[in-house]
């Protein structure tokens, strides 16, 4: 026996690894490759950018005096645009395992709950990104006047986590057919419908300004969207990811 | 300890569609003990082999891995087994060590830099530890494999194709491996090259 044995060596065929300390590798794994790959980053910043530009050109700045409805315009505009760039990304963290044939490696390594957790983590840092990127793009480029900021980042950041609560088990479902992107966009619509209507609601009245006693609503709607999708994955996942 | 483990196939068969590649595979492997799987292209060796690892699902029949008096089904006993095929794909844009690090993490082993090379040391990587997977010639990717496989030092350790893409160092590796491999456990070995027959203590053809 060498000396490699007795470190690196498990004797319990069935001990698993602590759930949080290997969902964190991987997360940082998909990290460390997507800084090197940019499979997904590229596609979500270049999406985003040029959807907000898009909307610049073609509508100039929304102003409060061109239109009474304006808030709820503007917030609708600014989550499809997170919607869509999304839809670019979220899916890869999976699809790129499958498709780079590192899946089995991976299932024979690692508790599915892990993996789980790790591809949502990832998803979750991807999807904030993006939506900083597209939230600050948005506010310039358009002339958005936001009202109550930080309320406005509170619903953004809800409903980011229901965005990938909802998404992440999608993407794992979908990694595996033929038809990736048309699939995993009829797939999550869906489930993102009310998610949607809830952040569009909770965002308009950031945009207006208005308190937090309009925002505790939406962010309790979010709020149990995600632990309720979050839950429902981790029961569901083992079925999706084995073979 | 090495004497209680047993790797057992009942009845296993594997399908595609409307197509049978596999009926009624039934053995009993001991530790110390190797099966060689023979067969042409196309006589369900590997699919077989993916079974045993819980990777493929068959279409009927059980496999069972049992290590003392406790049994498990193969995706239950993740730490039991050690895969090499080529099929395994670990991360391109990793390096060596990186994969190897992840993967301990994941499976829950303490490991230690040093004990990484040591591994990659004795799998005939030595040196190149820091370097992308990517930058790496097929024959230092099935290496790497072997890395993967043993870094758990697996009581099951399943070959496919063991030497494919191998020079003749390369070979010796794999000589090696399933020689240790006999001390204490099973090895499963798939080829289609008359001369791996000789690792087996059985062999059994498919097709």
């Amino acid at each position: 026996m060498t000396a490699r044995d007795t470190e690196l060596s498990s004797r319990d065929p069935v001990r698993e690894a602590p759930l949080l300390a290997a969902a964190w590798a991987v997360f940082r794994k998909d990290v460390r490759s997507e800084l090197r790959t940019r499979y997904a980053l590229n596609a979500v910043i270049l999406f985003a950018a040029s959807t907000v530009v898009a909307l610049s050109l073609g509508m100039g700045p929304l102003t409060a005096s061109r239109n009474a409805d304006l808030p709820i315009i503007q917030a609708g505009l600014l989550w499809i645009a997170i919607l869509f760039a999304a839809f670019t990304g979220l899916a890869r963290a999976f699809v790129q395992e499958e498709e780079a044939r590192n899946a089995a490696a991976l299932r024979l390594a690692a508790r599915p709950a892990a993996v789980f957790l790790g591809k949502l983590l990832f998803n979750l840092a991807l999807l904030l990104l993006l939506v900083a990127l597209t939230t600050v793009l948005f506010v310039i480029m358009l002339r958005v006047q936001v009202g109550n900021p930080m309320m406005l980042a509170a619903i953004l950041l809800a409903g980011s986590l229901g965005l990938v609560a909802a998404t992440t088990l999608i993407a794992a479902i979908i990694a595996r057919a033929s038809v990736k992107g048309a699939l995993f966009a009829v797939l999550s619509f869906p489930l993102l419908a009310p998610l949607l209507v809830v952040a569009i609601q909770g965002s308009a009245a950031a945009l207006l300004g208005r308190g937090w006693e309009y925002g505790v609503g939406p962010l309790q709607v979010l709020a149990g969207y995600t632990i309720a999708l979050v839950v429902a994955s981790l029961f569901l996942f083992n079925s999706v990811w084995e073979p | 300890m090495t004497n209680t483990i047993r790797l057992e196939l009942n009845d296993v068969a594997v399908e595609y569609g409307a197509r049978r590649v596999l009926a009624g595979v039934t053995f009993d492997l001991r530790a110390g003990e190797t099966l060689v799987v023979a067969g042409a292209n196309g006589s369900g060796k590997s699919s077989l082999l993916r079974v045993i690892c819980g990777l493929q699902r068959p279409a009927r029949g059980t496999v069972t891995i049992r290590i003392g008096s406790a049994t498990y089904g193969p995706s239950e006993a993740l730490q039991a087994l050690g895969w090499v095929a080529p099929d395994l794909q670990l991360y391109r844009e990793l390096t060596a060590i990186e994969n190897l690090a992840f993967f301990a993490v994941v499976r829950g082993l303490r490991h230690r830099q040093e004990d990484l090379e040591a591994l990659l040391d004795e799998v005939g990587l030595g040196g190149r530890g820091g370097d992308l997977l990517a930058a790496y010639s097929s024959g230092m990717a099935q290496r790497l494999r072997y890395a993967y496989a043993l870094l758990h030092n697996p009581p099951v350790l399943v070959l496919d194709e063991p030497t494919v893409t191998f020079d003749e160092r390369g070979v010796a590796l794999v000589e090696r491996v399933i020689a240790r491999q006999r001390e204490h456990g099973i090895t499963v070995i798939a080829t289609n090259d008359p001369r791996e027959e000789r690792f087996g203590d059985y062999v059994l053809r498919l097709g």
